[in-house]
């Protein structure tokens, strides 16, 4: 059974996991471009023929990615019940 | 047997598999559902709120990739080389955003107003008949002319591979997925989904592995694209995709995304938040994985086909599959775009049925009925759930027909459906959950303001700094929606305590 937040705890909470997803996707963004745009060029780079900047960009970005995912969600968010808060009117007076 | 045949042997398999296991797992859920005292409607349109994180992940992600991530997507990238996986990357932490943002803010306002649609949710929250109408409306026209599309797609690649007519195939498999649609509702289209989710990554590994081996290894493969290709390793195709036009796509595929109802409303569906922390896990692997491997894949295939094998680059793909795969692989493969034209109709067709059903009858029409008599009058409930799937049956009926003769609306509105959903939704969704001062005023003005100017900047070909036309729209759409908070009614105290407390 999941922990019963109240309902300010909850909306606290949520609104910390959006700006959390929101900054994840900004810090995806910044390296898909960097290392993407960064490194493309006349003189770009290669690792068994294939361009340095997609192995960064699109390759280990998504890696790293799939990675933070699941570091942020077991460390940032938090378990709690959808249906009842713990200071809901109905449920304290059972 | 011969080749076609064999192909075709696989898929019916695979098909009557969808429909058998489809209606199977929404017999026991409607059971268990009755058992818990969950409505007919609560159970058809969203499943009695029983996702696991698998399920959510997969369902999320069947909605959104469409044929075109396995045919049409992977064709670009042949010609136009890495530039195209780079863009399809973007589509990476899409899965993530929209399950962080909407996921249990959507979850927990649903639960508490018994909410199965989107539109459920706009009028709980801006108490407005027009937005409730507006909504659905562009809703059911663009879902239309997408499920028009994903049907044309999946034919016409069946017409390809196997030589058969189209109609057959539209016939196959639009048959299975209107069925199990219909019949099982919103638990037959998950399970589905998930099984789809799982067979398009099976068809991941076997193109990239097909093309691989045939093509003598990676480094042989990269070699001979040097010659044959040589702006594959140009991050702007020979100075073909511009940066800024390049980066617009990321409005388009990933923030205006959380403005798509048939992704939002999955965020109504899941069990518990942690169901919702697995799938914002599986769903970024899986989602990163199709995209990188599809797109990648079209990327060498110029190494081991000549031009003159490939007419469109809709035929990329296609032309792979015949030659160089066994009638069997090429079963496998070929059901994976094939599911992904299903999932994306089933989850729209049972989005249209809802909004039909849901918002327009129950809401306006038996209103005197209301969503509680649903549960304890029993032949209301029959004659609802009668309605239901009698509804989608029609509307599935409908489509067919438009897919075999297309009308030309239809396929003029489906240029729009995307962008234009993504208007009419996008603010009204994440300024309600988020912002006190969202009203309905801001909501209508915005969704109506932001889809014309839409359509205007599309059809007239207005360039914004060179970016895709959502761009611009979408920031009109915000501007639009600020404005618009500022005039009309704030919302009532109970609205701001149901949502915000």
């Amino acid at each position: 059974m999941d922990q019963k937040l109240t309902e300010r705890e909850r909306n606290a909470q949520m609104k910390k996991e959006a700006l959390i997803s929101v900054a994840m996707y900004v810090i995806f963004f910044l390296w898909w471009y960097f290392t993407g745009y960064g490194l493309a060029g006349e003189n770009q780079s290669y690792t068994m023929g294939i361009p340095n900047w997609f192995l960064l960009s699109s390759v280990v970005g998504y890696v790293l990615f799939s990675a933070a995912t699941i570091i942020v969600v077991k460390l940032f968010f938090k378990n709690f019940s959808l249906e009842e808060a713990a200071d809901d009117p109905e449920a304290a007076k059972k | 047997m011969s080749y076609s045949a064999t192909l075709i042997t696989v898929l019916v398999i695979y098909l009557l598999a969808n429909l058998a296991i489809g209606l199977y797992a929404s017999k026991i859920q409607a059971r268990k559902d009755a058992a818990a005292g969950k409505g007919f409607v609560n159970n058809y349109f969203i499943g009695g709120r029983s996702m696991g994180g698998l399920v959510l992940a997969m369902t999320l992600i069947a909605t959104f990739t469409s044929a075109s991530s396995f045919i049409g997507g992977p064709g670009v990238a042949y010609s136009r080389g890495l530039s195209w996986v780079y863009l399809s990357m973007i589509q990476v932490p899409t899965a993530f955003i929209i399950l962080g943002i909407l996921g249990k803010k959507f979850a927990i306002i649903a639960r508490k107003t018994e909410a199965v649609t989107v539109t459920d949710y706009l009028r709980a929250r801006y108490k407005s008949p027009a937005v409730v109408i507006i909504s659905t409306v562009a809703l059911i026209l663009f879902f239309m002319a997408q499920m028009v599309s994903q049907f044309l797609g999946g034919a016409i690649l069946f017409e390809t591979v196997t030589g058969m007519p189209y109609i057959w195939g539209l016939v196959l498999f639009g048959v299975v997925v209107i069925l199990y649609t219909a019949i099982g509702g919103f638990q037959a289209v998950v399970i589905t989904d998930t099984i789809q989710g799982l067979i398009m990554v099976l068809g991941g590994f076997i193109i990239l592995y097909t093309i691989i081996s045939v093509g003598g290894g990676l480094e042989a493969i990269t070699t001979k694209l040097n010659t044959v290709n040589p702006v594959w390793s140009d991050i702007t195709s020979g100075g073909t995709l511009a940066k800024n036009y390049l980066m617009s796509f990321w409005v388009l595929v990933g923030i205006g995304v959380l403005g798509l109802p048939q992704t939002a409303v999955r965020g109504m569906g899941f069990k518990n938040t942690k169901s919702l922390h697995d799938a914002m896990i599986y769903g970024t692997i899986v989602v990163g994985f199709l995209m990188l491997v599809m797109h990648f894949a079209g990327v060498l295939i110029p190494a081991i086909l000549d031009p003159n094998e490939v007419k469109t680059a809709d035929y990329v793909i296609p032309a792979v599959v015949m030659k160089h795969m066994n009638p069997v692989m090429a079963g496998l493969f070929i059901a994976a775009p094939l599911s992904a034209v299903m999932s994306t109709v089933s989850a729209l067709l049972l989005l249209a049925s809802a909004a039909l059903i849901k918002d327009l009858y129950l809401n306006y029409i038996a209103k005197e009925k209301g969503e509680g008599a649903a549960k304890t009058d029993a032949a209301f409930t029959k004659k609802i759930s009668a309605m239901s799937t009698a509804t989608t049956f029609v509307v599935g009926f409908i489509v067919f027909l438009f897919t075999i003769y297309p009308p030309d609306l239809i396929v003029w509105i489906n240029l729009f459906a995307m962008g234009g959903l993504e208007c009419a939704f996008l603010c009204p969704i994440l300024f309600g959950l988020y912002w006190k001062g969202a009203n309905a005023t801001g909501a209508l003005l915005s969704s109506v303001i932001s889809v014309a100017a839409f359509l205007i900047i599309t059809t007239q070909k207005i360039s914004f700094f060179g970016m895709t036309p959502i761009v611009p729209s979408i920031l009109i759409s915000i501007v639009v929606f600020v404005i618009g908070c500022q005039f009309g009614k704030k919302s009532d105290k109970e609205t701001i305590d149901l949502f915000f407390n």
